[in-house]
This record gives structure tokens, sequence and C-alpha cells, in this order.
């Protein structure tokens, strides 16, 4: 085409080199997804398969020796049993701090969503940068603050846990509730630390889904609905939550897949020790230093499993998200 | 619905006088308190008195300790391995990324969404779990090999021979095998960073004016000319961006690296490492020092690259 020869036809590249170019850059796409991505997961659920479903099974549940068998085939079994009972520990440990982590975290992405959306307030920059630390900073770091708050030598842990002592002894409901609060003021290399650096770490999630969304609708419905005669929660129940379901919902899955995968802060946080605090994360890093494959391996199909079905509730609901903005 | 008489809430009445509106909330939707309460304790406990606890601890380390700090040849060392690995991770994958988003946003072909949806693995997948199964794939030696190691460490071997032929000494025997070398850190951080390369440039590209291009095209600009005069200039703030981030998830990476580098001392060991060893060690002040020193060093390049875009953007 010479200047000024114009084209009402659309440009399309001579049939040579525009076939090759194309097909070798998708061709390199391919290969590249192929290598990065389909052979590593695959090699999760083959090495985790490959000594059979029993193998499989063992990681989860092994009866232990019956009480007076001896010898080295109960010594192997009850070695045996003592892995898989630490494995469900695990399991559930992260099934309990994801319980505790999402429900509060989405309740943050709604109530910062909110605030920033439907009102002119000047902090909202401010607020949406405070959002993105988590994904800015190593989740060593994340943890690491933690320590620095509430370890052997953290600024707040003396305070906290003289609250704790003394109120674990004057309140007269005794046991259970001392136990609570010294619980509750002993953070480090126990629950409540996993539970904050996992909050820590998954909180933006919900919020930068929420956000947008809900500035894409406006408050018009909210407002007629007031206009209305609704109080709050009505509104809320029946016109924002209706509204947002399914970013709602898309930001709580997101937000739960990296709470359980989380291994670094929790890492930092827990204090490592067997049996104690231990994640799913940080079990299969224990499985694979004991040199433990299989069972490393079974669990991380258990973690790649709920990433495959992340991603694709992930791509079913960006459809319903897309249409609600 | 039976019929109701219009209530309007007294202080957020159109027609109130603005005296008594003014007297109660300002606002017409309710929930203004409840939530910036929330929001404000929510971010306080989790982020505004961490980071404040970790910015006093920060500030509480004299000069000479940041000297002593950052002379130590272990913590030089570190240095060097985070953030060169993530510098070449993230310029492999600004390449990469740039490939194949241009690939799922302007070629249809079968499998297409497929892809697409595959492109957020990583951020789905746990770092642990990532760091396992690289180093099984990479892993040679004892009784297994990695599925991967069968077919590359012969080419890695061959490859590393050649460059030492050229420049004698220059590579260690080892170095480009997958697992316990400089190069295994490179890969699994070119794992976990290229995602954000291809989500930041995909808005960018499907956003892009095809009239521009049909009229380089009229033009008599080749395709590639008008890539690299037209398209590419247009996504570069975006490409930038990923590259940053990329470039800042690196250096943060901690449990996708720890499983495939051995943490060998002074040449694998990244600094997350080092940072934990001295909290186990309850040596505060070194793992805040060292941490600041990653927060600068990501929050650095990310402002570097957000001034250079708005200095484009303001030129052109």
């Amino acid at each position: 085409m010479k200047p000024g020869e114009g084209s009402s036809v659309a440009v399309r590249p001579r049939a040579g080199a525009g076939w090759v170019v194309r097909w070798g850059l998708i061709g390199f796409t391919v290969a590249f997804m192929g290598v990065f991505i389909l052979v590593p997961v695959v090699n999760i659920f083959w090495q985790a398969f490959s000594g059979g479903l029993g193998k499989y099974a063992q990681a989860f549940y092994v009866s232990p020796p019956l009480p007076g068998v001896e010898g080295a085939e109960a010594d192997k079994l009850a070695d045996l049993a003592e892995n898989a009972a630490q494995n469900r520990a695990a399991i559930g440990m992260t099934l309990f701090v994801a319980a505790i982590v999402v429900p509060l975290n989405a309740l943050f992405g709604i109530a910062a969503a909110w605030w920033t959306t439907k009102f002119k307030v000047r902090g909202q920059s401010l607020l949406l940068t405070l959002i993105d630390v988590p994904f800015s900073v190593s989740p060593v770091i994340a943890g690491l603050v933690f320590v620095l708050l509430f370890g052997a030598q953290g600024y707040l842990r003396g305070p906290l846990q003289d609250l704790g002592n003394s109120w674990g002894q004057t309140l007269f409901l005794g046991g259970l509730v001392r136990g609570l609060v010294y619980t509750g003021t002993h953070i480090i290399f126990n629950w409540p630390g996993v539970v904050l650096a996992t909050c820590f770490v998954t909180f933006p999630f919900v919020a930068r889904e929420l956000i947008p969304v809900l500035q894409a609708q406006g408050s018009d419905e909210e407002q007629a609905a007031v206009s209305l005669g609704a109080n709050g929660w009505q509104m809320f129940y029946r016109v924002t939550l209706v509204n947002i379901k399914w970013g709602l919902i898309y930001g709580v899955i997101l937000c739960n897949a990296r709470a359980m995968g989380e291994f670094g802060a929790v890492n930092v946080v827990s204090g490592n020790v067997r049996g104690a605090n231990v994640t799913v994360p940080l079990r299969i890093q224990q499985l694979y230093e004991d040199f433990n494959l299989p069972g490393a391996f079974a669990l991380a199909t258990l973690l790649a499993a709920l990433a495959v079905v992340t991603l694709i509730l992930k791509a079913v609901l960006e459809k319903r998200v897309e249409k609600a903005t | 619905m039976a019929e109701r008489s219009i209530r309007f809430k007294e202080s957020k009445s159109v027609t109130s006088t603005p005296a008594s509106a003014t007297r109660r909330s300002r606002h017409i939707l309710p929930g203004f308190g409840l939530s910036l309460g929330y929001t404000v304790t929510w971010l306080s406990l989790l982020v505004l008195i961490p980071l404040a606890g970790c910015v006093i601890k920060a500030g509480g380390l004299s000069w000479r300790q940041w000297v002593n700090m950052l002379g130590e040849p272990r913590v030089r060392a570190a240095l060097v391995v985070s953030f060169g690995t993530a510098a070449a991770a993230a310029g492999i994958n600004s390449v990469v990324g740039l490939i194949i988003a241009w690939v799922l946003v302007r070629y249809d072909f079968w499998g297409r969404r497929l892809l697409d949806a595959l492109v957020d693995f990583p951020f789905a997948l746990p770092t642990a779990v990532a760091g396992l199964t690289f180093s099984d794939l990479f892993v040679q030696g004892h009784h297994k090999i990695g599925w991967l190691a069968a077919i590359w460490n012969p080419v890695a071997d061959r490859l590393t021979t050649a460059v030492n032929g050229l420049w004698p000494g220059v590579l260690l025997p080892d170095s480009l095998h997958g697992v316990y070398t400089p190069f295994a850190i490179v890969l699994v951080l070119i794992f976990t960073g290229f995602p954000f390369v291809i989500r930041t440039i995909q808005p960018v590209l499907e956003d892009l004016d095809p009239e521009i291009e049909e009229a380089a095209a009229s033009l008599g600009a080749t395709p590639w000319q008008a890539f690299r005069k037209v398209i590419f200039p247009t996504i570069l703030p975006a490409w930038l961006t990923g590259l940053a981030l990329a470039f800042a998830r690196g250096i943060g990476e901690y449990g996708a690296v720890i499983f495939v580098s051995g943490n060998i001392r002074g040449r694998t060991e990244i600094v997350p490492v080092l940072i934990v060893e001295q909290l186990d060690q309850y040596k505060y002040d070194g793992a805040t020092g060292l941490s600041v020193v990653l927060l600068v060093g990501s929050g650095a390049v990310l402002l570097t690259i957000n001034l250079l875009s708005a200095w484009r953007g303001r030129r052109g």
C-alpha cells in the first residue's frame, strides 16, 4: 500500500509471514503453559497416586497397631498412624483458620467498599493504598510484623499478657473464660497468631472485588429503598446484597483459596513445632523435609484440587460479575 | 404490596430545613458509622499498628547497625540472589507475558478460553505446593529422576559446557539444573510472576483502537513496524507496571523458592530465608532491617515505574 492510497478493507497480513508468526506465537504459548503449568500440576496428582490408592489413603488414616502388639511391623504402623493423625490435624487447623478468616475479611470487604463508594469521603485513596499493602509485601514480612508486636520481645506482648493474666484470674466464670483470655493473649506460636497473619494476607481480596462492583452500581437503588422507608438492614439485605452477590462470592472464593494456601506468613508466626498450629502448607514442608514425598503429595493434591475448583468457579462467576457491573 | 405512605426519615428528607439536616447524619444512606468503624478497626489492627511497630523498630536501628548488617558477606550474597533472580525472572516474564497476552487477545483458536483460565493458576495454587512439585520435577539422583530433569539436564549440561568453553569457569557444572541453583529460583519465580504481566497488559490490549492500527497499515507500515511504533508505546505503561509487580513479587517470594533452592549459603539463599532465621534467633533488629531493605527495594521499583508512566502520559 502506498501512502495516500486509502484502504477500506481490513488489512490482512500477507498469508505466508502472518501465518508463521501467528502459529509460532500460539505454539510458544501452548508450550510455555504446558511446561510451566500443566506438567507441574499433573505431576502433583501423578506422584500422589503413583503408589496406588492404598498408599494415598494412608496419608489420611491408618489404624494404629493394637495395644500389646510389638515388633518392627507394629512400629512402622504406629509411625504411619502418627503421620496420618498429624496430617488430619493440619487439615483441621487449615479449615479452622479459614472458617474464622474468610467471614471476617468478607465483612471488612463489604464495610470498606460500602464506606468508600456510597459516601463522599476524602480518605478513599488512602484506604485503597492501605488495602493494597498485603499484595506488595513478602509473606515473611507479613508474619514478621506480628512477631514484632506479639513475639517474645514484642511491643504489645507484655501489656497484653498482663491483661490476660489479670482478667483471667479475676473473672468469675473461671476456667473456660480464663482459658480463652489466656489463649487469646498468647498470639505468636499459637492459633491467634496464625489467624491474624492469614487475615493480613487475605483481607484485600473481597474489598478489591466489591469496590468496583459497588462503584459501578451507584446509590440509586439504595436511596430509593431508604426513601420508601426501609431501615438500614432491610435496605442492605434486600437491595445491596442482592446486587453484590456474585462479586461477594467471587471475592470470598479467592480469599478462601489464599487463606488455605498461605505459607510464608504462617511459617513465621506458628513456630512450626510438630503437631501444633500447623496448617496444610506447613505440614507439606515438614513431610518434604522428612523425605515423606507420598504424604507431601497427598496433601498437595488437596490444595491443588482446591485451586482447580477455585479457577472453575472464578471463570463461571466472572461472567456473572460482568453482567452486574 | 399494600400501599404504604411514603415516609421520609426526618434527617434525610429533602424537604427538611438545612439546619435540622445538619444536626443529624449528613448522609442519605445509612451505615456510615458502622462501616467506617469496622473498616478503621480492622485496618488498624491488621495494617496500621503492625506497620507502625515495624517502622518504630526500624527507626530504632542505629546507622552503625545498618552498615554492619549490609556489609556482612552473607547478607550481600542474599541480596544479590534475591534481587538478581527476581530481576531475571521479571525480565523473562515481561517478554513471555507480552507474547502470551498478545496471543490470548488477538488470536482466536480452539482452547483459547482454557489457556486464559490457566493463566490464573499461579495465583490460585499455594506457593508451597508449587515449590514441592517443581523441586520434584527437577530432582536428580538417589533413586529418582524428575520428569523435567530427565529431559532438561542433558541439554543444560551441554549448554553449560558450551558457555564454559567460550568463557572458562563462568558457570559451575550444575548451574543450569533445576534444583539447588539460582537458575532453579528463576524458573520458580517465572511461574509465580508471569500472570502479573499478562493480567496487566490484557485489558490495555483489549482496549486498543483498531483504527489506529489500520491507519498505520494504510500508511505503509509492516505489522512489525505497526507493533513497534504504534501498539507497543500504548501498552508500555501497563507492561512496565506488570514487570514491576512481577519483580516485587519475586523478591518477596518464600514458599515456592525454599523447596527448590536448597538455601545454599552464598549461592541460593534468599533474603526472606535470612529474615526467618534472624527471627528464629530472636534477632528482631536484623530481621526488621532486612525487611525494610526488601520493602524499599520493591517500593522503589514500583515508584519508578509509576513516575515513568506518569511522565510518559504527560508527554504522549
